[in-house]
């Protein structure tokens, strides 16, 4: 890489919204993900890429504090949203998924009406004051998570009666109701269809001028179509983090250049 | 996706601190703490409940295992024999003999205190016939210093555990306020005392106005022969039907029909088997009442679904690789389950069924109904078979006979003999887990 | 023990026919195992299992039907004039097998020459005293009639009984004999002895169904006995329970709504106890509690299912009971008068239910995906408003199913009401008094003096039937709701 490339990048950086400092993660003895720096961006997706347990969908769930529901999981290291750490003590993990969201691999909707699933969020952190306003919030992230036109005349029927990728696509509806700041995506789109698949990726796409998104993600095309930053993990190490383009043509790190070009995984 | 919706203000909350926390976020963290005690609350009142019941269990039935003693050493010559065997009243020239040797012991301890032949018999019952009947079965004894332990009836007995007290007693012919003083001087000389009932564990109940005498020995003797007929019923019965649910048995109505069965029978309360082993068992085939064997029978049904369900569910575990295996080296179906599936499977088997036993030794409904209580197992059964047959009593159904008996100095021996149920219980749970840990096998 | 000696010699013959089968297998193929169909060992089951089967077959069914061929041969010899006034048939034929067996001690004691006691025209005096000296039972003076009918009730049975040697030892030599004249170098041994092996299997788990038959012929026959002397309306819709002791007489008010109230009752304030804490428990253990704390709590709550009930009952009556005495009793509050009350029975029924509540529902809790706590924890939810709001409304089905099999076994408990509740049957709403209930009432009816064909005895097995009806339809319900639940997660 040369000085120019360096320039250039951050000419077109963001400003940064979560910074990652010498992280670490054990579960148990095993030392899952060792030393990590990264800088997600406002308004940008990033997108984690890397072998099947290289550790980047544990890293993920450390950005909101999820692993904290993981009795074993021991989270190392510096992380700062906006610069405050949010694993200082006075930090409530609540009110941080509630700035952090999230979206699973697997589509997840509560066995209740898709109403009320939308309504959750809202609901809980106390956004609504009134119905008219919660309707207003409800259709607003149906619309946000493109889905409205398909469920607007069925909102009291039950979320868990939607198809794959209609219920992957109300899940995020239902992440983005709470106007979360960061979104995170542990391979959103793993268990849809390609249809599906090309809706969700539109829609992130959309989310990115509004919300700073990151994507876990196992296929590299996907990364490619849809992020602007991409981290490449490696055993439990981010070999190398950069430039979606930088990445996918020119790669520094002859790991990554192996993986991409599909020799190890 | 429209535009506009995508240019809604945002909201006040974006960019606020982390460590600032706002009013509904407190009022949600104290609805969690709120939340999470109610939890530890729960957990700590049944814990508290399991507490107060062993600590009255133990508290209670304790003392059911000291008896209060009179021991007394005592030589008969020859010639005092003879001369008592002489008298019109036997037992009454035995008893004066021995308040004579204890006014002795009394007065070397030098403890002067008054007392007649009414009180030692309130004191200890009939002590002269005790004492004659003793040198009439052991008449190579005489001459030679034989030491007596006589019991102490229930209410002297009561009087050592705190149960009778100088205020709360009223005279009776079974204890006077002036029997206390003689005790208290026996106790002083050290002839009185507490030692431990082995006569509880070892003897058969007593009658309804002997609470001292009252042991627990033949009803241990009648549940362990329906313990012997669950056993050698059940755990054959069991596992047939088992290997049949699990293994053979084709899909069809029939095969529902005995699932259905085995699923509800397992939920079936218990005194409903009591009536099924009156109706079928007493009045229909004319088995004999009380007899371990009816018990035995009837406990056997009722646990039969356990034991179905827990050998199933071994059977179960076993993967069908191994019989897969078998059948692939040519065994019959037959052959791969009796040679291979059953022994792997025996560990658990055999768990299932020494919990299914410990769930019929503690079973009592049903007891009550096939006329195992109120009836006065006074001794134990002459031999192997008449165990089976003869009246006899169970652990709990004798439990259930004190317990409703009138005089409270049943009630000790009620707990006294929940704490050898409960010993056998443990003992049965134990063996149970020390199995599943060591032949348990993870596929 | 003739039947001991029986079953003895069965065995003999089969273990005998075993090793000639197994010989003469070996026989056929000159000695070399390699010529046969099956193993030698399959040949010899073959030949035990046509000795045993049969036999043993016939052994049970003729046990099973010379009783009651015996019982209907003398009863209808018993003329209708020596049936007394207020008594029945039944009673008659149990003085008669009094007598019977009576006689049989008396003859084995000596106390009875056995021609006097098989003789028909025997002085009906000098058999009475026989068995009076013999220390047998005897109720009343033997009368003629009485001592004919337990004369040839004793002689029947000892012809049956011979009559059965006879022909079951035949019917195992008979079967011994086929077994081993089919042995042969190609006879398909194994194929006959696993179809045998696997009737066998089809009939040990057909139990089930046979004791379910037994329960419900037992129940629904003696109801109908019930019903013919006591009317099934008074049973279901009387208000008041007042069995009359002398078992005489119509002067019984048989009402079961005062039972099923009291059982209600006791059942509801058992719940009221183990659900909420149960529940919590369960909650708590399985989304709170660190492993450490789980591994010791929940064994720890789950010795409080594995005690006996009788435990429970003797705690409910001497520890239980005079603690709220003390509280509630003249001394404190004044609401109690005695120990024994529905509280004191729901209290501690409720302690015995918390852990079948909480492993129940600690299981269903558990089924609920963690995928679905994600999703919610994700958007920000504290851990309650998860359980509340998702994880509680997901389970709650199957929870349902709990609370429901919780409560069949709280209506079919015995030994707590029997010890705990108290005896008096009552409609009222003060939970402190004493009330009884149906299992209750099951114990007092037959365990006391009442002869078994008055009304007094067999309303226990129109209550049996009405607890039967009740628990089977709430176990029913409640496995298709938690059937349901589960499949929904599969």
């Amino acid at each position: 890489m040369n000085d120019m490339s360096r320039v250039e990048r951050q000419v077109d950086t963001n400003s940064i919204k979560l910074e990652c400092r010498d992280c670490q993660v054990y579960y148990g003895d095993t030392h899952a993900i060792k030393d990590v720096n990264v800088d997600i961006e406002d308004k940008t997706v990033t997108a984690f890429i890397g072998p099947s347990g290289c550790g980047k969908s544990t890293f993920l769930r450390c950005l909101n504090r999820m692993n904290d529901t993981i009795d074993i999981a021991r989270v190392m290291g510096s992380f700062k949203l906006d610069g405050e750490d949010i694993y200082d003590k006075r930090v409530d993990p609540v009110q941080l998924r509630a700035k952090v969201g999230m979206v699973f691999q697997k589509p997840n909707p509560f066995p209740k009406s898709i109403y009320d699933n939308v309504a959750y969020g809202p609901r809980i952190h106390g956004l609504a004051k009134n119905k008219a306003e919660l309707d207003e919030i409800v259709e607003k992230s149906l619309r946000r998570g493109a889905i409205w036109d398909e469920v607007k005349d069925r909102l009291d029927a039950p979320g868990t009666g939607l198809s794959g990728g209609q219920q992957q696509r109300l899940c995020i509806a239902r992440a983005v109701a709470t106007e979360p700041e960061v979104l995170l995506m542990d391979e959103p789109c793993s268990a849809l269809d390609p249809i599906a698949t090309a809706q969700v990726e539109e829609l992130i796409d959309e989310l990115r001028s509004r919300y700073s998104v990151v994507i876990v993600t196992h296929s590299m095309q996907q990364a490619a179509r849809v992020s602007q930053k991409t981290a490449f993990f490696h055993l439990g190490n981010l070999v190398e983090f950069g430039e979606t383009g930088q990445i996918f043509t020119n790669p520094e790190d002859p790991r990554t250049e192996s993986y991409i070009t599909g020799r190890i995984g | 996706m429209t535009d506009a919706s995508m240019q809604t203000p945002e909201t006040g909350r974006r960019g606020t601190s982390l460590t600032a926390t706002d009013e509904r976020t407190r009022k949600r963290a104290r609805a969690e703490k709120r939340f999470r005690f109610y939890g530890i609350i729960a957990i700590a009142t049944g814990l508290f409940f399991l507490v107060v019941l062993f600590a009255s269990i133990l508290k209670e039935g304790i003392p059911a295992f000291t008896r209060t003693v009179v021991s007394v050493e005592f030589t008969l010559t020859p010639e005092q024999r003879e001369e008592a065997e002489g008298t019109l009243f036997k037992t009454k020239a035995y008893s004066d003999l021995f308040i004579a040797e204890l006014n002795k012991e009394l007065a070397e301890s030098g403890i002067n205190v008054d007392f007649d032949e009414a009180a030692i018999e309130r004191l200890l019952g009939k002590v002269g016939g005790t004492i004659r009947t003793f040198y009439a079965d052991n008449p190579d004894k005489l001459g030679e210093p034989i030491m007596f332990d006589l019991a102490a009836s229930s209410r002297v007995d009561g009087y050592f555990k705190g149960r009778v007290s100088r205020d709360t007693l009223q005279d009776s012919r079974f204890l006077q306020l002036s029997d206390l003083d003689l005790v208290d001087a026996l106790k002083e000389a050290g002839i009185i005392k507490q030692a431990f009932n082995w006569p509880f564990i070892t003897g058969a109940d007593s009658g309804v106005d002997n609470p001292g005498g009252a042991g627990i020995g033949a009803s241990v003797v009648g549940s362990f022969f329906m313990m012997l007929v669950v056993l050698v019923l059940s755990l054959p019965i069991g596992v047939a039907a088992s290997i049949y649910l699990e293994e053979f048995a084709p899909q069809n109505k029939f095969t529902d029909l005995i699932e259905v069965n085995i699923s509800n029978l397992a939920a079936v309360p218990s005194i409903v088997f009591g009536i099924l082993g009156l109706a079928v068992f007493i009045q229909f085939m004319h088995l004999p009442q009380s007899a371990p064997l009816v018990g035995g029978l009837v406990l056997t049904l009722m646990t039969l679904p356990t034991i179905i369900i827990s050998t199933r569910a071994s059977l179960k575990a076993v993967p069908p690789s191994i019989r897969d295996a078998a059948l692939g080296v040519g065994a019959s179906k037959m052959q791969a389950v009796f040679h291979h599936v059953l022994p792997l499977a025996a560990p658990g088997i055999l768990t299932g069924t020494i919990i299914g036993l410990a769930q019929a030794l503690g079973e009592t409904a049903p007891l009550l109904l096939i006329g195992m209580v109120g009836f006065v197992a006074r001794g134990y059964p002459d031999g192997f078979l008449a165990g089976f047959t003869e009246p006899n009593s169970a652990m709990p159904a004798q439990i259930y006979t004190w317990a409703a008996r009138a005089d409270v100095g049943f009630y000790e021996k009620a707990w006294g003999g929940i704490i050898i149920l409960l010993m056998f219980l443990l003992t049965m749970n134990i063996i149970a887990i020390i199995l599943r840990r060591r032949f348990e096998r993870r596929w | 023990m003739p039947i001991l000696w029986l079953f003895l010699i069965v065995a003999a013959i089969s273990v005998v026919g075993y090793v000639m089968g197994r010989s003469r297998a070996l026989q056929s193929a000159g000695g070399d195992i390699r010529g046969l169909h099956s193993l030698p060992n399959f040949y010899g089951a073959n030949v035990m299992l046509k000795t045993m089967v049969p036999a043993f077959g016939l052994l049970i069914i003729w046990l099973l039907v010379q009783p009651l061929y015996v019982n209907s041969q003398v009863s209808g010899m018993i003329p209708d004039t020596a049936i007394k006034e207020g008594s029945s048939r039944s009673l008659v034929m149990a003085e008669v097998r009094r007598a019977a067996s009576g006689l049989d001690a008396a003859v084995s004691q000596g106390q009875l020459p056995a021609s006097v006691a098989r003789d028909p025209n025997a002085d009906v005096a000098v058999v009475t005293q026989g068995l009076k000296d013999a220390g047998q039972v005897v109720t009343s003076e033997i009368t003629q009639p009485i001592l004919n009918a337990a004369q040839s009730y004793t002689s029947m049975n000892a012809v049956g009984y011979s009559a059965m040697s006879v022909v079951v030892i035949l019917l195992a030599l008979a079967g011994a004999a086929i077994g081993w004249w089919q042995t042969h170098a190609d006879y398909r041994a194994r194929n006959v002895v696993e179809q045998g092996v696997r009737v066998l299997l089809l009939a040990a788990a057909s139990i089930a169904i046979l004791t379910t038959i037994g329960i419900v012929l037992s129940l629904v026959f003696n109801t109908w006995e019930f019903f013919k002397l006591y009317p099934a309306s008074d049973f279901f819709f009387g208000t008041t329970w007042s069995p009359s002791f002398s078992g005489r007489g119509g002067s019984s008010e048989l009402g079961i709504i005062p039972l099923l109230w009291g059982t209600f009752y006791i059942s509801i304030v058992a719940l009221l106890v183990a659900v909420p804490i149960g529940l919590f428990a369960a909650i708590y253990l399985s989304e709170y509690a660190s492993p450490r704390v789980r591994a010791f709590a929940k064994p720890l709550l789950e010795v409080l299912a594995g005690i006996p009930t009788i435990v429970y009952g003797l705690f409910a009556l001497l520890t239980v009971g005079p603690l709220l005495l003390d509280v509630f009793g003249d001394n404190g509050l004044g609401w109690m008068k005695a120990g024994t009350a529905v509280m004191t029975a729901g209290l501690v029924m409720g302690i015995m239910l918390i852990p079948f509540v909480s492993s129940l529902s600690d299981d269903i809790i558990n089924a609920v995906p963690q995928a679905m706590r994600d999703g919610s924890y994700g958007l920000g939810a504290t851990q309650s408003e998860t359980i509340r709001q998702v994880v509680l409304p997901a389970a709650l089905p199957g929870i349902v199913g709990a609370i429901l099999l919780a409560a069949s076994r709280a209506i079919g408990e015995t030994m707590i009401v029997v010890l705990g509740a108290g005896a008096a049957a009552r409609l009222s709403l003060n939970p402190f008094e004493a009330m009884t209930t149906v299992t209750a009432k099951i114990v007092s009816q037959l365990t006391g003096d009442a002869d078994f064909a008055s009304p007094e005895a067999l309303v226990a097995f129109a209550l049996g039937m009405t607890l039967f009806i009740l628990t089977l339809g709430l176990n029913v319900f409640a496995l298709y709701i938690v059937r349901k639940y589960r499949e929904q997660y599969e």
